[in-house]
């Protein structure tokens, strides 16, 4: 055998196993499994705390289940899509998406001087929700196509892509989605490897920027948050009161919390949307820094699996899909905790999987599907 | 140009995208342990302030008011109580529109105009966060079951059972009892610690009267009481508790029955009257009329309420026996005449010619007396002091008043409490004035001129005495010279308050009867001032008239009651004691501007007398019901 020969044979038995094992179960249904369990273990830990929560109504728990079995069948039928269709289909989703946010700007219901909801014929759904995916998705799209990193002119594209949904639902008013989902896109634009003076000078802009973003734009509720978020002493009954009960109950919470139903602070309704955006303090405050240390461990393994699948992931498209998804999700963890812990300004972020509320559960499980549906895909070449 | 042809780099784009893919991962891991760092912060490193906190949310020290004590008369009828009451609240810290909430509220119960406003004033004044801010008070059952329908659209709204203070007898007692309620933003900025903490169930407070006198007495102890509550201040349950002691009750000296018949007699006079038992000093009957509803007060008077009471001419809410100060007139002679004989200016036999006027030596005025308008020949050629004090003889005290001096007069009125506050137990009383030279000297800069010392024998001038001033001076004299501070309260939840130092001693002289004598012809004699009130009485008394000037009456001016506009008419006055042989009350009556002491101020007297007789002695009362 020739040297060469060698070489090739030397690396055709890697290459070749892939190809030629048969493929296993979970492949051939789209299941990740290492994700799909870490997700289960989650969404457990999470109907658990809702229960104390809720201040142990059955009906909000209840609810949640629903929403977890919608989530879970909505998981496993994206899985089961193909990424070039995704890519075929990606621009209807987007323009659909769109369609659908100016819609809500003239015919949305709502509550509390925001109008995020679209009715139709009884069935309630925001609209953002679907822009969650669809924009990380058209982005992706678009760079996959073009020729990485970036040049400027395509830079200015992906922004402007971002940017139209996001000032949609910014005039909702939704300051939470809105910056999420523009998060989800520029992380895409991230992986594509947008180059790094970009994103500094951006940054810089951001910086300058600010003071015409304050006088101009943010609403005086989005105002107050920060003011409160900076010295929440300052109106303890008014706004700064959400983020000192919670900060109390975090913090009495010790290490090993005062025992699931026992906390003073959620049981006794100090803490004000314990079930939902600030679900967190009540882990904290049952379960101490030992259930939250749980709680981060379960979502660091999601975050490396996905992290794992990004990076075996067959194509452009996918790996910047599944990148998105994954570091999103991350977003999401860090700007909930962030905030309930007093460290960032209260935006309406809910706490992944954990927080009670269906959408949002459901589009995040959506987002696993895809990360499932890209890790179980066979080679393009192959088929 | 052509386009530079640009081929997608599979490795290179593979290359990038691995490199961001660690930094991402690295951002991920630094930012986790950054949310690590800040929990381990709050849970471990400030866990010890954090439970505290939490303890402190969940558990609150509540107060328990104590019951504020009771006030009874010398017989035991209620003066003071405390009668529970439904009051609607609203803390305003959980309602989320005031407005709305308000508007509701006025659809369901009454609310007046008066009782927004004061809603509004309370609201703005310093109170503890999620206090209860009161809104109306006196809920009947009705209305208790409106709002309680309704609760449910209601957050924020209390209706809370309250002990509410309680005048039965209204009027009747307000100067005396006084009245409590809300503490104001002054008295409560003046609290030190120690009051902060007593007033941290309570709401009220005395404002005036003995209600303001025995404040501490009457307050009580504050309990407490640990609670769970929840966040919305609903109480869970009571971890601990220490009761309340409720205050004192006092016993007065007051005797009710009195007090209505001389708030009886004064009708709708402007005046008042002061009924002491000469025994102990404590009042008896204490009236100022006009008066007014205390109740009123205790829940917050409305503006309108105020304004008529306060602006009214009568000024009912003037106590006119502690703070009215009127010229006492004649009702002085009897004291001053008898330091006359103490201290040896005169004796029994002395007597003057009466030409119905005095003349002082090189001056032109004629100091008259005031038979004057009538008759100008005065009251006879010999004069001695007891016919003028039964007549009443101003010529004969001109004469009196050059002969001691106004040295020797400033001591014997001293004695007898003039121009000092009697030190009774009810706050605001005045001094009067009793004038001296160094009075004189300091407060106009002139040297003292023997006309003066005329005028203060006259009881006029800068002579300035207080009803209350003149009982007691009554009652002194009619222990003999005893002083005792009067007082109202008699005892403390039973136990007797240790009566008041005594000043003086009993002087057993010949003078002391001569001048009751005296008095008591004023009464009973056919020449005396008040002969009128004598008439068909079981018992002797003793008494002196005094008519005081509003106006000074100019040289040469005859004083013409009719054409005198009515509020610059005289003061009528009337002193006196019952019963001669053995006095066991003194009084002090005026009437402003009701002309002589003798047709109006007397007669009120004699009801007093009277009615103190009818309790004292039932069996006289007796005979006398079967005589009539």
């Amino acid at each position: 055998m020739s040297p060469a020969g060698q070489d090739f044979l030397r690396r055709m038995p890697e290459a070749s196993s892939d190809l030629r094992r048969p493929l296993g179960l979970w492949r051939r249904i789209h299941v990740d499994p290492p994700l799909l369990l870490a997700l289960l273990l989650l969404t457990g830990y999470g109907l658990v705390v809702l229960y104390s929560a809720s201040g142990q109504n059955l009906y909000y728990l209840r609810r949640q289940m629903v929403f977890f079995v919608i989530a879970y069948c909505m998981m496993f039928t994206v899985a089961q899509v193909r990424m070039h269709v995704l890519e075929r289909w990606a621009p209807w989703l987007y323009l659909g998406g769109v369609g659908l946010l100016v819609l809500v700007l003239f015919f949305g219901t709502g509550a509390k001087g925001a109008q995020r909801w679209l009715s139709l014929g009884g069935f309630r759904f925001q609209p953002s929700e679907i822009l969650k995916l669809a924009v990380p998705i058209a982005v992706a799209t678009y760079l996959a196509q073009r020729i990485l990193p970036p040049r400027f002119k395509h830079v200015i594209w992906t922004l402007m892509l971002i940017l139209i949904p996001t000032a949609l639902i910014m005039r909702q008013p939704d300051l939470g989605t809105s910056l999420l989902i523009a998060a989800s896109g520029l992380i895409v634009l991230f992986f594509a490897g947008l180059p790094w003076g970009y994103m500094f000078g951006a940054l810089g802009t951001l910086v300058v920027g600010s003071w015409p973003m304050w006088q101009f734009v943010l609403r005086d509720y989005q105002k107050q948050r920060i003011l409160t978020l900076l010295n929440p002493e300052a109106d303890k009954l008014g706004a700064g009161w959400n983020i000192i009960q919670s900060k109390t109950a975090i913090g009495s919470g010790g290490l090993d919390g005062k025992g699931w139903l026992n906390g003073t602070q959620s049981q006794l309704d100090f803490l004000p949307e314990g079930h939902t955006d600030f679900i967190i303090a009540v882990l904290a405050e049952e379960f101490g820094l030992v259930g939250v240390l749980v709680l981060m461990a379960l979502y660091l393994w999601v975050i490396v699996r996905g992290l794992t699948i990004a990076f075996n992931a067959q194509d452009t498209f996918s790996r910047l899909l599944a990148g998105s998804v994954t570091i999103t999700f991350f977003v999401y963890v860090f700007v909930n905790m962030g905030m309930v812990a007093g460290m960032l300004p209260v935006v309406g972020v809910p706490l992944p999987l954990v927080s009670h509320g269906g959408t949002s559960i459901v589009t995040m499980m959506m987002g696993f599907g895809l990360l499932m549906a890209i890790g179980t895909e066979r080679r393009r070449g192959t088929q | 140009m052509p386009e530079p042809l640009h081929l997608k780099d599979h490795s290179l784009e593979g290359r990038i995208f691995a490199y961001r893919l660690v930094v991402a991962a690295a951002l991920v891991m630094g930012l986790s342990l950054l949310l690590v760092a800040r929990f381990y912060n709050l849970q471990v490193t400030n866990h010890q302030d954090y439970a505290t906190q939490s303890d402190r949310n969940r558990v609150h020290v509540q107060s328990i008011p104590p019951i504020r004590g009771l006030i009874y008369d010398r017989n035991g009828v209620l003066l003071a109580d405390n009668r529970p009451s439904y009051t609607l609240s609203i803390v305003k810290e959980r309602v989320a529109d005031l407005d709305t909430t308000l508007a509701l509220l006025q659809s369901l119960v009454e609310v007046s105009p008066g009782e927004r406003e004061n809603f509004a004033k309370r609201l703005k004044q310093r109170r503890r966060p999620f206090e209860a801010v009161p809104l109306r008070y006196r809920l009947n059952e009705e209305e208790i079951a409106r709002i309680a329908v309704n609760e449910y659209r209601l957050e924020g709204v209390e209706v809370e059972a309250q002990l509410v203070r309680h005048y039965p007898l209204g009027s009747l007692l307000a100067h005396s009892v006084g009245y409590v309620g809300r503490i104001s933003d002054r008295e409560l900025s003046a609290f030190d610690e120690d009051q902060y903490r007593r007033y941290s169930g309570t709401h009220i407070i005395g404002k005036i009267g003995l209600e303001k006198q025995y404040e501490s007495v009457l307050l009580g102890e504050v309990g407490y009481q640990n609670v769970e509550t929840n966040a919305r201040g609903r109480v869970l349950r009571v971890l601990e508790q220490t009761s309340p002691r409720p205050g004192k009750n006092l016993n007065l000296h007051l005797d009710i029955e009195l007090q209505r018949a001389g708030f009886a007699a004064l009708g709708d006079n402007r005046g008042a009257l002061v009924a002491i038992d000469v025994a102990s000093g404590g009042i008896l009957a204490m009236v100022s009329t006009p008066s007014y509803d205390p109740n009123l007060f205790v829940t917050g008077i409305s503006y309108k309420d105020y304004r008529e009471l306060n602006e009214s001419l009568d000024l009912p809410l003037f106590d006119r026996a502690l703070q009215g100060q009127y010229p006492p007139g004649s009702t002085l002679k009897p004291v001053l005449g008898l330091g006359g004989l103490q201290h040896k200016v005169i004796d029994t036999e002395f007597g003057i010619n009466d030409p119905g006027f005095y003349q002082l030596e090189g001056e032109e005025r004629l100091y008259r007396d005031w038979t004057w308008r009538k008759k100008r020949d005065g009251h006879g050629s010999h004069v001695d002091l007891h016919m003028a004090i039964q007549q009443s003889c101003d010529t004969f005290y001109y004469d009196l008043a050059f002969r001691m001096g106004i040295d020797l007069m400033h001591q014997v009125g001293s004695e007898f409490g003039l121009g000092q506050r009697t030190g009774v137990d009810i706050p605001s009383e005045r001094a009067g004035l009793w004038p001296s030279r160094q009075w004189k000297r300091g407060a106009r800069g002139l040297h003292w001129f023997p006309g003066d010392s005329l005028n203060v024998g006259l009881g006029q001038g800068d002579v300035l005495t207080t009803p209350l001033q003149l009982a007691s001076m009554t009652a002194t004299l009619a222990a003999r010279g005893e002083r005792r501070a009067p007082r109202l309260v008699k005892a403390v939840d039973g136990i007797d308050v240790v009566p008041g130092a005594v000043k003086g001693a009993v002087a057993d002289s010949p003078h002391w009867d001569y001048v009751f004598n005296a008095m008591k012809d004023v009464v009973h004699s056919a020449r005396g001032t008040a002969q009128g009130i004598g008439r068909g009485a079981k018992y002797l008394m003793a008494g002196k008239t005094g008519t005081a000037q509003v106006v000074g009456i100019k040289q040469g001016e005859d004083y013409d009651e009719d054409a005198v506009a009515e509020r610059q008419r005289d003061h009528a006055l009337f002193v006196g004691f019952a019963p001669y042989e053995a006095p066991a009350i003194a009084v002090a009556v005026i009437l402003e501007n009701a002309g002589s002491g003798s047709a109006a101020a007397a007669p009120i007297a004699r009801n007093m007398f009277d009615a103190f007789m009818a309790q004292e002695n039932r069996e006289l009362a007796g005979v006398r019901e079967g005589e009539d």
